[in-house]
C-alpha cells in the first residue's frame, strides 16, 4: 500500500469527512444528554454504524422501546444498505479478504464514493482506494462519536450546515453520471419515483418504497440496455 | 433509564440486523458461479437511479421547514450544481455549495 494510494483515497473521503465528524459529533452529544457516556456512542457506532438510525435509537434506548419496535425500525431504515450491496456483488467478490469488512461498512456516503471509482481503470489500486476510504469514514463516525460524548455541549452550533457537503457530493456525482450515461432513464426513474414516493408517503417513509420501484422499473424497461457506467 | 440487559440486547439487535441487510446479496450468492444476468444488469443500472434518490432524501426536509431549511438547501444545491456545470471541479463546487448553505442557515 503506497503513499500515492494512501493519498488518493484520502482526498476521495474529504466530503464524508466533512459529513461524519460533524454528524458523529450531533450524534455523541445527543446520547451525552440522553444520558449515554462516550463509551457508549463508539460502541454503537463501531456495532451499527448507520447513521439516521443511530439518532432513533437513542430515543429508543432513553424510552425504553420494545425489542420487537427496534428490530423493525432497524429494518426499515437500513434495508436500502442491501440495495448498495447489490451493486457491488461482483466488485467486493473479487477484493478477498476485504470483502466482508467492505460489506459491513458500506453506507450512502461509502456507496457515493465507491461510485465516483469506476474510471480508476487499474483493479487493484481501486480496490485499495475503496478499502481505505471504508475505513477512513468508519474512523471518521468514531472519532465524531467520541468528540461529541467527550465534550458535549461545550461545541458551538455555529457550524449547522456543514453536513450539506455530502448532498454537494451527491449532486456532483449525480450530474457526472448523467453526463456519461447513454440512457437518463435509470437517473430519471430514480428522481421521478423518489419525489413522488416523498410526497405521497412522507419524509420519513419514503426511501425504501422509493428503491423498490425504481428497482422494479428498472428490471422492467431497462432490461436490453447497458447503460455505460 | 432502562437496565444493562435490555441496552446491550437493544445494541446487538440493532448491529446484527443491520450486518445482515448488508450482508444479504452475498449470503444469498455466495457460489462462485455467474450471477443471474438480470441482477447484474440491475447492479449496472441502480447507482445512478439511487444517487436520485439520495439527493431527495437529502432534501426531504424541505417541505417541512421552508424557511430554515428549505431555502438554503435548495440554494446551495443550484450554487453546487451550476458552479460544477461550469467548472467541473468537484472540491470547488462542495465549498461553494456548503458554504452558500451555511451562510443562509446562520442568517434565515
Amino acid at each position: 500500500m503506497n503513499r500515492e494510494i494512501l493519498k488518493k483515497a484520502f482526498i476521495r473521503s474529504l466530503p464524508v469527512l466533512c459529513s461524519y465528524i460533524f454528524v458523529g459529533t450531533a450524534y455523541g452529544i445527543m446520547m451525552e444528554s440522553a444520558g449515554f457516556k462516550w463509551y457508549m456512542s463508539l460502541l454503537v457506532s463501531e456495532a451499527v454504524y448507520t447513521g439516521a438510525f443511530q439518532f432513533v435509537l437513542i430515543t429508543f434506548l432513553s424510552s425504553g422501546a420494545s425489542l420487537i419496535t427496534i428490530a423493525l425500525t432497524a429494518i426499515l431504515m437500513n434495508s436500502r444498505q442491501t440495495f448498495y450491496s447489490l451493486a457491488y456483488l461482483d466488485e467486493f467478490k473479487q477484493m478477498g479478504k476485504r470483502k466482508w469488512y467492505m460489506v459491513n461498512t458500506m453506507t450512502d456516503e461509502t456507496f457515493a464514493v465507491n461510485t465516483t471509482l469506476e474510471n480508476v481503470s487499474d483493479k487493484e489500486e481501486r480496490h485499495s482506494i475503496m478499502f481505505l476510504v471504508a475505513i477512513f469514514s468508519k474512523s471518521y463516525w468514531l472519532i465524531g462519536s467520541v468528540i461529541g460524548g467527550i465534550l458535549g455541549q461545550l461545541i458551538p452550533f455555529e457550524l449547522k450546515g456543514i453536513d450539506f457537503c455530502m448532498t454537494a457530493l451527491f449532486v456532483i456525482i449525480f450530474i457526472d453520471r448523467w453526463e456519461n450515461a447513454k440512457s437518463h432513464k435509470p437517473a430519471l426513474m430514480g428522481l421521478g419515483v423518489g419525489v413522488l414516493c416523498l410526497f405521497i408517503l412522507g419524509s420519513s417513509a419514503f426511501m425504501l418504497p422509493a428503491l423498490l420501484i425504481t428497482s422494479g422499473l428498472l428490471v422492467l424497461f431497462c432490461g436490453k440496455e447497458s447503460e455505460k457506467v | 433509564m432502562t437496565g444493562y440487559g435490555y441496552i446491550a440486547a437493544a445494541i446487538i439487535i440493532s448491529a446484527v440486523i443491520t450486518f445482515l441487510l448488508r450482508a444479504f446479496p452475498f449470503l444469498v450468492f455466495r457460489g462462485e458461479h455467474k450471477l443471474p444476468d438480470i441482477l447484474d444488469r440491475l447492479g449496472k443500472l441502480l447507482p445512478s437511479a439511487v444517487m436520485a434518490v439520495l439527493i431527495i432524501y437529502c432534501l426531504k426536509d424541505v417541505k417541512t421547514d421552508i424557511v430554515h431549511t428549505g431555502i438554503p438547501e435548495i440554494a446551495g444545491v443550484i450554487a453546487t450544481a451550476v458552479s460544477y456545470k461550469l467548472k467541473h471541479n468537484t472540491f470547488l463546487s462542495i465549498i461553494l455549495g456548503t458554504a452558500c448553505c451555511m451562510v443562509l442557515m446562520h442568517f434565515m
